[in-house]
């Protein structure tokens, strides 16, 4: 999967789950961009992003993750 | 909702429950509004997010109060005032192993451990002592689940220093505490970790990460399972089981096979499926599920079906076998009709997809669940806690009968001419009285099950009743009726607020189950009312009416009753007036009252 469709279905899924179809992430998107995304909502979106890519984030991961661009590269590591 | 019913899409509901809240909102499902105070040992933002939702499919909406980060016992012993000035309906205590506080250790001898027990349990006794005193209303507490490794392996539940034979101690402690207190209601997280796969549930990533005492994966069943306390104790359990025959309570078609080629018994496999099912059956009826068969079938064909020698079912164990030609969703609209309950009371089971979708498309409101396939039944209907069970009070258990008998006496009406004497040769007996400690029960749950004959729609939980029982400035009755054909319990509820400055009396619930319509029951509370009046100088009755979209059958009732309109708002609210005249003449004539 190239980058761009990672990014692609990362879009629905924040899309679904912040429930706004306005979203559009990049690499550069952190909590402070989208209203919803606090740290609560945060658990909702990992659980989701890892039932759609198949894959499952660990603790360490977790805890460093900075943007969206860290999670897309997380997800590419983690499915190739 | 589809997407809400078991067996439900977790990751789906997880992610989309904004949506799906929205669509319920919309489609203004809910019924009643509660006030639920979720108090938890761990996080529970999306246990309540989720709850929210499958709360709102069972007709109730929720509004929420959540503690602070495991703040559960400081909230109810500290007398947090958000909470006192929240007044929730119903507590629900979440709490988990992880808030165990302290464990036995390898050296501790018996003595010591038993008193790190009574010392771990009397930390929530105290605190449900408290909550009872303080909110008067029902409380579901978590037991707890095993943790997710053994020190002592196999034997963990066998040394008392184990955590699995200590929690197994604590669990029953709480049991015992249950079967003590009438609202009180255990959660079994313990059952619902098994069910899931403790590993995936106890994932000490959600602990560690997020505070979370189970996979987040796991809260959708969590959650579901909560909301089917909730709806029970508010009085939305499902009545009744509506059964299809061929492949449903047997395998093959008794019309085309016979009899004698039926799997069910213990020779075949498939058969032995089917016997466990009519177990699983025949044990819901005991419970207090009411039994109707509605199936495409010859009728002795579908009777001889259910006198085989290897069925637990008999044609007895059912209240009506609709067993014709007829449109399934004709037959349950029937089903429905003559016993006087609602359609989404009904369950309906048949294994075939094409009829579901009838009766889905056909008759809103009927819950029918995805079955699977036969040996799958059990599960399905276990798990979907269509009748989840808050107390089982004797009138569930004699439920079939009581609706039997009502049959029976459709029956005899129809070889009188006069409805009167009819009524007479039922030999009724009624007993009207103040509430009595032994009913309460029942009262609460009339008052929060009847929709029909309602005039004021107003929910109580148990304690609410007994604190109206207990205060002087009420009138509290309640009509309990027999007659030849059978008992039919405790059946109407009257609650009156007195104003003695102005000698009256306000009926703020009067109601009555539709299982004893049109048989003058409504006159013989009247004639209580008035008699209750007159013996505290009350000469003035106000009756109230409040629409809903259920109970238009007594929106004249109190016109019938002899009371006068004396208001109405926009909104269809009516008052009444009824001025008690010298010498009342008793209405009732056919029912003997406390003989």
């Amino acid at each position: 999967m190239s980058r761009e469709e990672v990014f692609e279905k990362l879009n629905e899924v924040f899309r679904d789950v912040f429930d706004d179809d306005t979203i559009t992430v990049t690499d550069a998107t952190t909590a402070d961009d989208i209203e919803e995304w606090d740290s609560l909502e945060h658990i909702n979106l990992l659980a989701a992003v890892e039932q759609e890519f198949g894959m499952k984030f660990n603790m360490g991961q977790v805890v460093s993750m900075k943007n969206v661009g860290e999670m897309a590269d997380i997800v590419i590591s983690q499915i190739s | 909702m589809r997407e809400l019913e078991y067996p439900f899409d977790s990751e789906y509901i997880l992610k989309k429950s904004k949506r799906i809240k929205k669509q319920l909102l919309e489609e203004g499902k809910a019924t009643v509004k509660k006030k639920i105070a979720v108090l938890g040992g761990s996080t529970t933002h999306d246990i309540i997010r989720v709850l929210d939702i499958f709360l709102l499919n069972q007709g109730i909406e929720a509004e929420f109060y959540e503690s602070e980060y495991a703040q559960y016992w400081q909230d109810i012993m500290f007398d947090n005032t958000e909470l006192i000035s929240f007044a929730p309906d119903l507590i629900f205590i979440h709490t988990s192993n992880r808030n165990i506080t302290d464990y036995p250790t390898v050296g501790d001898s018996g003595e010591q451990v038993e008193a790190l027990l009574t010392e771990q349990y009397k930390h929530f006794e105290v605190m449900w002592e408290k909550a009872a005193q303080t909110y008067h209303c029902p409380i579901i507490q978590n037991n707890f689940e095993y943790p997710f490794y053994r020190l002592f392996g196999n034997q963990d539940a066998v040394y008392l220093q184990g955590r699995i034979s200590f929690l197994n101690r604590m669990n029953e402690k709480f049991y015992q505490y249950a079967r003590d207190h009438a609202n009180f209601y255990i959660n079994d997280i313990s059952y619902m970790a098994s069910a899931y796969g403790l590993d995936k549930w106890a994932d000490p990533f959600y602990w560690h990460m997020y505070k979370y005492a189970m996979c987040m994966q796991a809260i959708p069943e969590f959650a579901f399972n909560v909301s089917n306390i909730i709806k029970a104790i508010f009085g939305k359990n499902k009545k009744s089981l509506v059964l299809d025959l061929d492949n449903t309570l047997w395998g093959g078609i008794v019309g085309d096979d016979g009899v004698e080629n039926l799997e069910i018994g213990q020779e075949t496999s498939m058969g032995q499926v089917y016997s466990e099912f009519q177990k699983y059956i025949k044990a819901q009826k005991d419970i207090g599920v009411m039994l109707n068969v509605n199936s495409k079938n010859e009728y002795d064909n579908a009777i001889a079906g259910l006198n085989h020698p290897d069925g637990s079912l008999k044609p007895e164990d059912f209240i009506l076998i609709k067993a014709n030609w007829e449109p399934k969703s004709k037959n349950i609209v029937e089903i429905a009709n003559e016993m006087n309950i609602l359609p989404d009371s009904l369950v309906f089971v048949d294994d075939n997809p094409a009829e579901r979708e009838i009766i889905k498309a056909q008759v809103s409101g009927v819950a029918v669940p995805e079955i699977g396939t036969p040996e799958q039944y059990i599960r399905v209907l276990d798990h979907s806690g269509f009748f989840e069970v808050t107390n089982v009070s004797e009138d569930d258990r004699k439920r079939n009968e009581m609706y039997k008998a009502n049959i029976q006496r459709q029956q005899q009406q129809q070889s009188f001419g006069d409805y009167r004497e009819y009524l007479i040769s039922l030999q009724m007996q009624g007993t009207i009285k103040a509430f009595e400690p032994i009913y309460m029960a029942r009262i609460a749950q009339l008052s929060n099950k009847s929709n029909q004959f309602n005039l004021t729609t107003r929910r109580y939980t148990q304690s609410d009743i007994e604190q109206f029982a207990a205060d002087d400035h009420y009138i509290t009755l309640y009509g309990k009726l027999e007659d030849k054909f059978g008992d039919n319990g405790v059946v109407s509820v009257v609650l009156g607020r007195k104003d003695m400055a102005e000698k009256t009396l306000h009926l703020e619930l009067w109601l009555m189950s539709c299982r004893v319509l049109k048989r003058d029951m409504e006159f013989a509370m009247m004639d209580s009312v008035v008699e209750a009046c007159k013996e505290c100088g009350i000469t003035k009755i106000l009756g109230y009416y409040y629409p809903t979209a259920k109970n238009a059958m007594v929106r004249e009732f109190y016109a019938l009753q002899g009371f006068t309109k004396i208001a109405e708002d926009a909104e269809g609210n009516t008052t009444w007036q009824f001025d008690i005249p010298e010498n009342y003449e008793k209405k009732n004539t056919v029912i003997r009252v406390n003989e």
